[in-house]
């Protein structure tokens, strides 16, 4: 089963983080995904830019919207999707547990509904 | 050539000793630390101006020791100084003008007739602020590392794998709360005392451990050495609590394994097949030393009985066979005074070993059903069910349910073992297929 992990948090403010405090956090989600690939469940994992550089796009209200900035205006935002193939839930809580950005932040997780696996669609 | 050999054999034991030398002299000054920062941010709950005070202390003596020679009572010395110092920080018109100054701890007194060893220790007093209900269980441990033992942000984050400025804002906001909430530095009444040194413990104890829901407890990427080191001083601090003891012996006798725990190619190595000539044998006899003290107090606890377990089977070093039997004593006691899942499990495990893998997996099974959602999260408990039903014979099942565990193990070593005696039963199935 595919699990997406969400991290969510407060996005800090342009040079908010110290550099040290930054190179501290590679180093935990460098071991995080060390920890990942090395029990075999890691699909793919992504740190996304601030929402800053967010582009919305719907068609929800008929033809096409493209707008600068995140789709809600929130405290804490989406900050980096981990996706794993892992056995069940317990085994998605338990990566999300020692997810370096659960310190901080909070996890939401999320099983795939449908996945492109070269270019098709899966269960 | 031969100059050279005699020059690196001495080198380990050299290097050991200046290491225990620069350990030594490392503790001493942590020790000095935790007690002046106590006696300074006693009387008015403001740690972070005592930690200021003392932190403008200490480089006042580095500057000033090297050229006028160290004081004749350092301690005094650097107690007097940080005192001053928040004497002018309270005149200062920045400071509120409300806070009386107490005389009698801090007239001006001439440093070498100022004996800090016959001043209060107040460590523990210090201590229970930090575990104080009003905080933060989670800030209970990082702020003792910080007020007692003196350690950094940065070295405090690393062990929680926390970045530092994360840290530094959670400790930051909890002495604020301490100041602002008034939080007393006083040793409660009987009737709270209890309670109010569970948590102590607790946080101590989170200093060598990090207990996570799904995989249980696991060592601390702290130096040994620190953890232990708390411990201590509160049994220094609280001679007289048979728990602080236990808890201790229990931290060094977990520690004394660590050398055993993997082997040459880091391979995980489960304690019954750890060579106990690998244990640190200098840590187990301290261990028993506060083992003795606790049983002398005459009151049970977990701790205790915890320790009492890592005893029995730290037992083995003196060559023999592990003692079963006292074994499931202990786990029972432990078990019924304090319940969880994974004294649950640790008591279906030595079930297993005295009475056989089918009542051991009944055991199991029993406290799985009764803790529902949490109990299945839970990786001792599955990797135990796959070891038993292994000794059962059941492979099928024995082979799904090390899957099952191998979900929940991060440990990369635990990994390898599990995956071990998995494939172990895997092939031991299909000999029995063929043969």
């Amino acid at each position: 089963m595919r699990y997406a992990l969400l991290m969510n948090y407060r996005e800090p403010g342009e040079g908010e983080i110290s550099e040290e405090a930054i190179a501290e956090a590679m180093a935990a989600f460098g071991a995080y995904g060390r920890a990942l690939a090395a029990a075999g469940v890691l699909v793919s994992g992504d740190v996304l830019q601030p929402t800053a550089a967010t582009t919305t796009v719907t068609c929800r209200e008929g033809g096409l919207r493209v707008q600068d900035g995140p789709f809600a205006e929130t405290k804490e935002a989406l900050a980096g999707i981990f996706v794993l193939d892992v056995a069940d839930l317990d085994a998605a809580i338990g990566w999300a547990e020692k997810c370096p950005g659960a310190q901080w932040g909070v996890i939401e997780v999320r099983p795939s509904a449908t996945a492109l696996v070269n270019g098709e669609w899966t269960r | 050539m031969d100059a050279l050999t005699t020059d690196d054999e001495d080198r380990p034991a050299a290097e050991a000793a200046g290491l225990a030398a620069a350990e030594a002299a490392g503790l001493a000054a942590r020790d000095s630390y935790g007690r002046l920062l106590a006696l300074l941010a006693a009387s008015t709950g403001d740690i972070a101006a005592a930690e200021d005070a003392l932190a403008d202390a200490f480089e006042r003596a580095l500057r000033t020791w090297p050229e006028r020679g160290t004081p004749a009572n350092p301690d005094a010395w650097l107690l007097t100084v940080a005192r001053n110092r928040l004497r002018d920080q309270w005149k200062s018109a920045s400071a509120q003008r409300t806070v009386p100054l107490d005389n009698r701890q801090d007239s001006l007194t001439h440093t070498d007739d100022l004996d800090v060893d016959a001043l209060p220790d107040r460590r523990l007093e210090l201590m229970l602020v930090c575990a104080h209900p009003a905080i933060d269980p989670a800030a209970h441990t990082p702020l003792m590392l910080s007020t007692v033992l003196g350690f950094t942000a940065e070295q405090i984050g690393r062990a929680f794998s926390v970045p530092t400025a994360t840290m530094a804002t959670r400790l930051v906001r909890s002495k604020k709360r301490i100041k602002a909430a008034r939080i007393p530095f006083r040793i409660p009444g009987a009737d709270e005392l209890p309670a109010r040194m569970a948590s102590v413990l607790e946080a101590v104890y989170g200093a060598y451990v990090i207990d996570w829901a799904t995989t249980g407890p696991q060592a601390r990427h702290l130096p040994p050495s620190e953890a232990l080191h708390l411990a201590e001083v509160l049994t220094r601090c609280a001679p007289a609590d048979p728990e602080a003891h236990g808890l201790a012996a229990l931290v060094q006798l977990s520690a004394s394994r660590a050398p055993a725990r993997q082997d040459a190619d880091g391979r995980f190595v489960p304690l019954a097949d750890q060579d106990p000539s690998r244990w640190d044998a200098d840590l187990i006899d301290r261990a028993h030393g506060h083992l003795r003290a606790a049983h002398a107090r005459g009151r049970l606890g977990r701790f205790q009985l915890e320790a009492a377990i890592q005893a029995v089977h730290c037992a083995r070093r003196r060559g023999g066979p592990t003692d079963w039997p006292t074994l499931l004593g202990l786990h029972r006691a432990l078990h019924a005074i304090a319940p969880s899942l994974g004294s649950g499990v640790a008591l279906a495990a030595v079930i297993a070993e005295v009475e056989g893998p089918a009542a051991g997996l009944a055991a199991l099974n029993a406290l799985l059903e009764e803790a529902g959602q949490r109990g299945r999260r839970f990786q001792p408990a599955r990797a135990t069910r796959a070891h038993l039903l292994a000794r059962l014979g059941r492979t099928e099942e024995a082979v799904a349910a090390y899957d099952s565990a191998l979900d929940l193990t991060h440990d990369r070593a635990e990994r390898q073992y599990l995956q071990h005696r998995r494939d172990g039963v895997r092939r031991a199935r299909g000999e029995a297929r063929t043969g």
